[in-house]
């Protein structure tokens, strides 16, 4: 029931915040919205760590582990950026135009929520396209040429993943239905007869959604919309696109290869190994020459699903624990490193490494929360990311990867190196005379100690319900 | 009518619907290009409308019926309430490969759906599989490559929808008793894709001044951003 609600608040929300005499209190309806639906996620994964599985409508709406922590991350995401939004969105934005910018956004939210709260795949596939659609109009909201291009970029190469995804799906439903005889399909009726359907239908199935939603992950080498998207979109969008949008489309992957794994006959853990590895070694790269802070942090969201993905393809329960850890902590980091950005945003007005120095004199508030998150979403110790990564690493050892852990490592740290000496060159030295530094309105500065809490926590404290979480979610990508 | 003349008849609409995906490819008009994305459409409600009648499949007949409603009817409407007459009679003069080439590597294409889906249709004895999936994912290839191909923005929201036909041409001989609710949504899916490019299209006409999605081309890391 809880799991229909949170479904139903953002569609209210939705609604609520385009009704006209409403219109202007769009901004307080979504962070309430928002803010209930991550008070009704963490209910549920509270459930699920109990009972192991949470069902509001049999076949339709079930979460289990790894659907928790998707709807605990999403909320906590969505939640705080629109808490961001209410202070960033009144700077340079047509007030009559806002709840236009709230009502697309609860959409958002609605079809992020919704991938992992259903259990039937090919619905799974509509709310899936639904975050695309609902994207591609926050992404052009600035209607500036550049914001456009990079919507029409987004739009054509997501939208465009759909239909390769769609016929894998049909695949699936095939192959399913023929095994068992027309029974209703569900991931994990899916994961029960996976070892007694057709390998070759299975493993091409596979392919087609690997494509078509590897596009939407932004996996190399169909990443060149995202950080396009995450650079022009408003910042609030960054944060949700960054942090959990890549990771939602990525989540139906994985579900995906752990329904493959389960069949013996169908052997693909290798190559999602190589094509992680190619997603993280381009994302290093780029890295090195990017000069937007902001494609910075898009360039290192790529990096970071390429390393979720090589840590799945191990197929291990360590890497799995990795995995899914990673994608904890690359959320709750992610999206705090876009509310930085957008902070810097507002008082440097520009988004060029090259023009901004001396940042810690120019805004100390500003330098810190930048030096934090960067050497948070890098993977210095003692920060989370830092512990999921060597925790995927050591995994990879035991799984006997070893040349894998080397270039990973080796990956890693030009990543690591990259950031840091643009974020380096950004805090340090004088600031230049024409630096006028703008207001920080307070719910960006709330928003911003309020994202630094969970990554400055996790680092040194993982409390008892979120390892119990993170062991169900790990569970649920079938390693061995 | 006997269940092999169904069949046979479903043949030849999988033979036009190819030849509607190559048409795509050929034309250079944009309003053409429309009005064979529409022929498509109408080619697939046949084909599952056949299907429906000769499987007994309540399914099929609605989603036929879902078909002709979104894409022969709604899409067609979206775009022109959305964009001014004078996109539709706009031709391309620059496409990145000229026509003959393109029409060989559309081709090409429909040889490689064909090899690809070998294996998995000679698993199968239903004649309907064994022509609708080799087809399905050639129109599929072939709307993929026409977005690579075509300059203007309409024509490639086109290649995208003619992509998600390949897909339902496969998907009516494969999966025909999806749950109802899906196939509604996902043609809910392919108008809002409609509504949503076509307002973002107006939006870069009125701002960048052009629908060339070539002029879109100013985000990158090398050169000055």
């Amino acid at each position: 029931m809880t799991l229909i609600v949170i479904l139903a608040l953002p569609l209210l929300a939705a609604l609520l915040s385009s009704i006209r005499p409403l219109r202007l209190y769009a901004s307080a309806i979504t962070i309430v919205s928002t803010s209930a639906c991550f008070a009704l996620a963490l209910y549920v994964s509270a459930q699920v760590i109990e009972r192991g599985r949470v069902v509001a409508l049999p076949g339709w709406f079930e979460a289990d582990g790894l659907s928790a922590l998707m709807l605990v991350l999403v909320s906590f995401v969505v939640a705080l950026a629109s808490v961001f939004a209410r202070g960033y969105m009144q700077h340079g934005h047509d007030e009559r135009r806002l709840w236009w910018f709230y009502g697309n956004y609860n959409l958002l939210v609605f079809a992020l929520l919704a991938v992992p709260s259903l259990a039937e795949p090919n619905l799974v596939w509509v709310a899936v396209e639904l975050i695309t659609l609902f994207s591609v109009l926050l992404v052009g909201f600035d209607n500036t040429s550049n914001a456009l291009e990079a919507a029409w970029k987004f739009a054509v190469l997501t939208i465009m993943g759909a239909p390769i995804a769609l016929l894998g799906f049909f695949l699936l439903f095939w192959t399913y239905r023929s095994t068992t005889g027309g029974a209703w399909e569900t991931w994990e009726g899916l994961r029960a007869v996976a070892a007694s359907m057709d390998p070759n239908l299975l493993k091409l199935s596979f392919l087609l959604v690997f494509v078509g939603f590897g596009a939407k992950t932004g996996l190399a080498p169909m990443h060149t919309w995202l950080p396009d998207a995450h650079s022009q979109a408003p910042t609030p969008v960054c944060a949700v696109l960054s942090g959990v949008k890549t990771t939602v489309p990525l989540y139906v992957i994985l579900r995906f290869l752990s329904i493959v794994l389960a069949s013996p006959a169908a052997r693909v853990g290798n190559w999602m190994i190589a094509l992680g590895l190619v997603s993280v070694g381009i994302a290093a790269f780029l890295l090195i020459q990017v000069r937007d802070y902001k494609r910075m942090f898009a360039f290192s969201t790529v990096e970071h699903m390429g390393i979720i993905l090589t840590a799945a393809g191990m197929a291990t329960q360590a890497a799995d624990f990795g995995a899914v850890s990673q994608i904890l902590n690359h959320a709750i980091t992610k999206s705090l490193c876009f509310y930085v950005a957008g902070a810097m945003l507002l008082i440097l007005s520009t988004r060029e490494i090259a023009s901004v120095r001396g940042l810690f004199r120019v805004s100390p508030f500003a330098g810190g929360a930048l030096v934090l998150c960067s050497l948070a979403i890098a993977g210095a110790p003692p920060f989370p990311i830092f512990l999921s990564e060597l925790s995927i690493l050591s995994a990879g050892v035991h799984a006997g990867h070893k040349l894998v852990v080397a270039v990973l490592g080796v990956l890693i740290v030009i990543a690591f190196v990259a950031i840091l000496s643009h974020v380096n060159r950004m805090v340090m030295g004088e600031p230049g005379a024409q630096v006028s530094a703008g207001v920080l309105p307070t719910t960006c500065r709330f928003t911003v100690w309020a994202a630094a809490v969970p990554v400055v926590l996790l680092g040194v404290y993982v409390p008892a319900p979120v390892h119990n979480l993170l062991q169900l979610a790990a569970h649920q990508l079938g390693g061995r | 009518m006997s269940t092999s003349i169904a069949d046979a008849l479903n043949t030849l609409s999988a033979g036009l619907i190819l030849i509607s995906a190559f048409a795509m490819v050929a034309t250079r008009q944009v309003q053409g290009v429309l009005r064979f994305f529409v022929a498509q459409s109408v080619l697939l409600a046949a084909s599952s409308f056949l299907l429906a009648y000769s499987r007994a499949s309540v399914h099929l007949w609605a989603l036929g019926a879902i078909t002709i409603i979104a894409k022969v009817l709604a899409i067609p409407w979206v775009l022109r309430r959305l964009l001014p007459a004078e996109f539709y009679e706009r031709r391309e003069i620059a496409q990145a490969v000229n026509i003959p080439t393109s029409l060989l590597l559309a081709l090409m294409l429909t040889v490689v759906a064909e090899f690809l889906m070998g294996p998995i249709v000679a698993a199968t004895h239903d004649p309907v599989i064994r022509v609708n999936l080799p087809i399905g994912l050639a129109g599929i290839l072939i709307g993929a490559y026409s977005l690579v191909a075509r300059r203007e923005a309409i024509p490639q929201l086109i290649g995208i929808l003619a992509m998600e036909n390949g897909a339902f041409f496969a998907g009516v001989a494969i999966s025909p008793e999806l749950p109802l609710i899906a196939e509604l949504a996902v043609a809910v899916d392919v108008v809002l894709i409609a509504v949503v490019v076509g307002l973002l299209t107006r939006n870069i006409r009125e701002t960048v001044g052009t629908t060339e999605a070539a002029a879109l081309d100013k985000l990158k890391e090398e050169a000055s951003a």
